[in-house]
């Protein structure tokens, strides 16, 4: 195991990572506020979608990145009115919202199924240009990727360290406590869910434009609930999210890797890994009151809320 | 028995509750459709000729009504793999991944005793389909029982793992020789016996069955009084003697085999062979029709052949439209957000 | 002293309630109170469980709107109708649930409610201004703990901070020292006393006399909801405040007539059993209880003391971590509560609603539940209605209740709920009964029927634990009476030996007095 082949599951963690994170980014205010958006794969898929229409049909992938964080926030405003405007099952809606999703991005990307898109340009980082080409090609990043760490800690300080986040998480801890405080829930979560879909729109933009480099039909491939599962395995901490997502996305790398070493484990197997590693964290730390849900989402999982 | 004047008033509660419900269900559709429509004119496409050839295909002709029926038969299944474990108050969206389980070891029995005859192997096949649904659901069971973890969150989480740990073994070990993606087709006695030259398969049949015994199971038994106590109020239940946490755990898995179940009548009775990822959400859609129906049996059956109808019609839709096959979806998502969000246009009585 | 008294008589009261009356239903929780808060001085308002403080402080602060009376504030005539038009007087209550967010530190709880809070939160600002008041008053806490770590003291002075944050001049505070340490109420009381020396007014709800004595200035004694006794306290003592709270002549209680049987074989031991605490629970400590076969054991004590832990205990809903529980001579230990029942234990709680019934299953329905074993047929496959219709129309009519079969729970009212509760419990010749509260919010009528239930009961050979805070209750019914206190046993008598002084006292953790 070199230390170029390290390096490659590092950079192949980062480039399929960058949209996860984006997404767990998004879905973690969201849960912040106290709502889960089940339909968070349906969120992606649409604004996937639109980011490869309007890259196409523009030719300008910045275009698409735009186009694709405005999807995501209006798909998740549609949410929003189901589940705090008129009080909708937040399961029930996300599940529903799922199936928009797979729709309504079908319907987008139909005329642009497998067409190869120019997507963001990629570059080194000056000063790691200089390395040997095996070196440097692996370090050749587009700008979302640059962006997706220093986002998590924006993200992270949005919540934590200024006023709207404190309202944010408040009323996901509890509504009557923040509205006693002066704050509108209900607004607050509006904000919160249309905070969480630009975002999600921007991990579906970079997957779609960035990564993949095409479009078809389901291309997310269940992202939305890795993401999901990577919201609480984080702990619904921006930060360690981070951590998770190059842990969770290095999974398939890291098999590569492991196969050219000899060791042969079905890459399906350590799919499933994201998903085991937050059922354990989980059992492990469930009794725990310091990384519990935030108080109303707790309610959202027992039926309660 | 009960007073005439009791059951009187028990009647007119009924149709009142009926009339809402019919109301709610009518709203759903025309909103839904009116919605739809909207899209369908700005594909480029006529609505009404689209409709026309939507419900005259799926409702219209005796095939397309038996499309309906084999698109249905996942679904009820699969709702009241919800709609069970609901009535105590646990909500489990895992149907998706205890179908696969189901469809695993119902897979693995058609392969590995093939040579058995259709009157051994099938009703093997059941009980292993109903054995790896209900084991998906025992470890979200067993740690909501301990009070560590809510179900809703394992059995969410545990959707995404069947679905690969099924192409791990399709892979690995139960591969055709021609397609890595697919098993051997099933010999002919592990298949589920279908209705005359529709594609209706005794799926449903046992679903109609298992929702039937469901109501009856409810209503009549002590374990279905047990049940509504708990679901009622899980405090007084306990207090009273009923043992909560043991009915946690089984009904969980009551709820795991259902849906395995499902995922056996899948591939021994519609595919015939195991593919990987073979299921389009019939986990997911059993969730929102039980939860539309409010757990109700009768509600169940309506709702899985209105979401049926719409489904098989979006297979018409596809091949004269151009339209991909996945924009029904839109159709099937408006109307769920119409019930979603309350909107009512023919009010009756709210039956919660 | 002197001085003290004419500088009372010439600073007029900061808030005046005049003639409050509220009625909840039946009950008449205030009847015509009067009371005054005064700027630097602590008021401490007494009484016994339902005397009417918790009413009279809510009404104060918005949560109730009074049915008759005044209330002024400096001179004024206002109108409280709710908690902010309260905060706006700057009035503030300190809750017993408290109202922090436990997930968030104890800055991010004060900054929550500051009205400044710049977009982005300046952290240090913040921390300086909840440690500048922390100091002024000694109300140590550390800002950046998470509210979810502090202990109840801590949690407490946080929840005073909250309210000095935001301006607050008149606290309530609703038994605050209930679950406090030694070291923590001292600490407590050094804060209220710079809170008073900086011109607060503080309104303080307890049954701790000795405190009372320790810190207050004025005493508003409150009995059956009307005052009885406002006075300071150099003008006092506890002895005279027991007296004021619980005196009766002698002649006032009447004893309820009974069979007289006499008491029989042990039905119920507790044999030095004590459980853990867990979170808000308090923990039983070597309890020693015997229950026999045609008395009735009361159970009392201020509540929070123990008793609910207690009759779960008996239920078999709380595990014992030492000492054994003997039911009909066999140690029962560990039995399921579905066991225990079998054993022949019934158990009539308060609030039916919330503790015993379903509320959209029938009453025929929500009286098969507990006894379902036996009416099962069939393997399970069916229920025997016909017989259960059978038995418990005879109870019924035994225990002169009717109520419809098919009748939602949800649509009874209190009394009928608890009517249900006792035709299903009694219906079987239990041998233990667990009467925990069961009078309480019962309209008279359906709290004598019950009385008269569990009366009947005994005379059949049962026993009942019967757990009130009603002394009358308690005096006219009971063979033997115990006083918990803090989870322990503190007294233990017949209702000859002893008067409703020294019940008093016990309940209130003062020393006993061997004499009435």
């Amino acid at each position: 195991m070199t230390a170029l082949a390290i390096l490659g599951v590092l950079s192949s963690a980062l480039f399929s990572g960058a949209s996860l994170l984006y997404a767990t980014l998004g879905e973690t205010i969201n849960q912040r506020a106290g709502i889960v958006n089940l339909g968070l794969e349906g969120v992606l898929l649409i604004s996937g979608a639109t980011a490869v229409a309007v890259t196409s049909l523009t030719g300008n992938p910045y275009f698409g990145i735009l186009a694709a964080v405005l999807a995501g926030g209006l798909t998740n405003i549609i949410m929003a009115f189901l589940v705090v405007t008129r009080k909708g099952n937040q399961l029930a809606s996300g599940l529903a919202l799922m199936f928009f999703g797979f729709g309504v991005s079908a319907l987008i990307g139909r005329a642009f199924v497998g067409l190869r898109i120019d997507g963001l340009p990629r570059f080194a980082l000056p000063g790691l240009a200089n390395l040997p080409p095996r070196y440097s090609s692996l370090f050749q990043f587009d700008m979302l990727i640059y962006l997706a760490i220093p986002a998590a800690v924006f993200v992270w300080w949005l919540l934590f360290r200024t006023r709207w986040g404190l309202g944010v998480r408040a009323v996901g801890e509890n509504a009557d406590t923040a509205f006693a405080a002066g704050r509108n829930p209900n607004l607050v979560k509006y904000q919160a869910l249309f905070a969480g879909g630009l975002l999600a729109g921007l991990g579906a933009a970079h997957l779609t434009i960035a990564y993949v480099l095409n479009w078809s039909e389901f291309m997310t491939g269940g992202r939305g609930f890795i993401a999901i599962a990577l919201v609480i395995f984080s702990k619904w901490n921006p930060i360690r999210a981070i951590a998770g997502a190059l842990l969770f996305s290095g999974a398939v790398a890291f098999q590569l890797l492991l196969q050219a070493s000899g060791v042969e484990i079905s890459p399906f197997l350590l799919d499933t890994l994201p998903y085991l590693l937050t059922i354990l964290v989980l059992m492990l730390w469930g009794g725990s009151r310091k990384y519990a849900a935030p108080a109303s989402l707790g309610r959202v999982y027992m039926g309660t809320e | 028995m009960s007073t005439s004047a009791e059951s009187g008033r028990r009647s007119s509660v009924i149709i009142q509750m009926l009339s809402g419900t019919v109301g709610r269900y009518l709203s759903m559709l025309v909103i839904a459709l009116l919605l739809f429509g909207i899209i369908i004119l700005i594909s480029g496409r006529n609505p009404i000729t689209s409709y026309r050839e939507l419900f005259g295909s799926t409702l219209g002709s005796w095939r397309g009504f038996s499309e309906v029926l084999v698109a249905m038969t996942p679904m009820v299944l699969t709702a009241l793999a919800v709609a069970l474990p609901a009535r105590i108050g646990l909500i489990n969206v895992g149907g998706e991944g205890q179908l696969y389980m189901g469809a695993c070891a119902a897979t693995w029995g058609a392969l590995t005793f093939s040579a058995a005859p259709a009157w051994l192997l099938l009703p093997l096949m059941i009980v292993l389909g109903m054995l790896g649904g209900a084991l998906w659901a025992l470890i979200p069971g067993l740690l909501r029982a301990m009070g560590l973890v809510n179900e809703t969150i394992t059995t969410l989480l545990l959707n995404a793992v069947a679905p690969l740990l099924v192409a791990y073994f399709v892979f690995g070990f139960w591969h055709s020789p021609m397609d890595t993606n697919r098993t051997p087709n099933f010999v002919e006695a592990a298949r589920l016996p279908t209705l005359a030259d529709t594609r209706i398969d005794l799926g449903l049949l046992i679903g109609i069955f298992l929702l039937a015994a469901f109501w009856l199971f409810m209503r009549y038994t002590r374990w279905g009084l047990e049940m509504r106590a708990i679901g009622g109020n899980p405090e007084a239940a306990q207090r009273n003697g009923v043992p909560v946490k043991l009915y946690i755990v089984i009904v969980l898995c009551a709820g795991g085999a259902i849906a395995g179940l499902a995922g056996m009548a899948q591939v021994s009775g519609y595919y015939g062979v195991l593919l990987t990822g073979f299921s389009r959400g019939a986990g997911f859609l059993g969730f929102l029709i039980s939860w539309l129906s409010f757990g109700n049996p009768v509600s169940i059956l309506l709702t899985s052949f209105l979401v049926a109808v719409i489904l098989t019609g979006g297979s018409m839709l596809q091949l004269t439209t151009a339209l991909p096959y996945a924009v029904i979806n839109i159709l099937l998502a408006m109307a769920l957000f119409v019930v979603l969000s309350g909107i009512n246009i023919f009010p009756g009585r709210r039956t919660t | 002293m002197t001085d003290q008294l004419t500088t009372e008589a010439q600073t007029p009261p900061l808030i005046s309630l005049r003639g409050i009356s509220k009625s909840f239903g039946e009950v008449k929780a205030n009847d015509q109170i009067d009371l005054d808060v005064h700027a630097s001085k602590v008021l401490a308002l007494l009484g016994e469980n339902g005397a009417g403080k918790s009413t009279l402080v809510k009404i104060l602060y918005g949560f109730y709107q009074a049915d008759s009376g005044t209330i002024e504030h400096q001179g004024k005539p206002v109108s409280i109708q709710s908690p902010q038009d309260a905060r706006a007087l700057q009035i503030g209550m300190v809750f017993q649930n408290f109202s922090l967010i436990p997930a968030f530190t104890v800055a991010e709880n004060m900054a929550l409610f500051f009205r400044d809070l710049g977009r982005v939160m300046d952290l240090k600002k913040i921390s300086g201004r909840i440690e500048t008041i922390s100091e002024r008053y000694n109300l140590r806490v550390d800002p950046a703990a998470l509210v979810m770590d502090l202990s109840v003291g801590d949690l407490q002075k946080a929840e005073i901070l909250k309210l000095l944050l935001s301006d607050s001049r008149v606290l309530i505070l609703d038994e605050p020292t209930r679950v406090l340490a030694p070291h923590e109420i001292e600490a407590l009381f050094e804060v209220l006393d710079n809170l008073r020396a900086d011109g607060f007014a503080i309104i303080l709800i307890t049954h701790k006399l000795k405190e009372v004595m320790d810190i207050a200035d004025q005493i508003v004694v409150l009995r059956n909801g009307r005052v009885a006794g406002s006075l300071s306290v150099a003008e006092t003592s506890e002895q005279k405040l027991i007296e004021m709270m619980f005196a009766r002549p002698v002649t006032e209680f009447q004893r309820i007539e009974r069979p007289q049987s006499e008491a029989g074989e042990a039905l119920l031991e507790l044999k030095n059993v004590s459980t853990q605490a867990e979170g808000a629970r308090m923990s039983l400590k070597a309890i020693d209880l015997e229950v026999r076969s045609g008395e009735i054991v009361g159970i009392t004590g201020v509540s929070g003391n123990g008793q609910r832990e207690l009759a779960d205990l008996v239920l078999g809903r709380l595990p014992a971590t030492t000492g054994s529980i003997v039911l009909h001579g066999k140690d029962a230990t560990g039995f399921s509560i579905r066991r225990i029942r079998r054993e022949g234990v019934a158990f009539i709680p308060e609030s039916p609603m919330a503790m015993a019934v379903a509320p959209y299953m029938t009453v025929l329905e929500n009286m098969a539940v507990p006894q379902i074993e036996r009416y099962a047929r069939n393997g399970g496959f069916t229920i025997d209605w016909d017989t259960i219709r059978q038995e418990y129309t005879a109870t019924m009519e035994q225990l002169d209740i009717t109520l419809s079969f098919y009748a939602l729970a949800r649509s009874l009212s209190g009394g009928n709920l608890q009517r249900l509760v006792i035709v299903r419990e009694l219906a079987h010749q239990p041998s233990l009964i667990i009467a925990s509260y069961l009078t309480s919010g019962l309209d008279v009528r359906s709290a004598i029927a019950a009385r008269e239930a569990l009366v009947q009961a005994c005379a059949r050979g049962a026993g009942v634990l019967f757990f009130s805070d009603d002394l009358d209750e308690l005096f006219a019914l009971s063979d033997r009476l115990i006083v918990l206190h803090s989870g322990k046993i503190r007294g233990h008598f017949t209702p000859d030996e002893t008067s409703y002084e020294q019940i008093g006292y016990l309940m209130t953790g003062s020393e006993a007095s061997d004499e009435h």
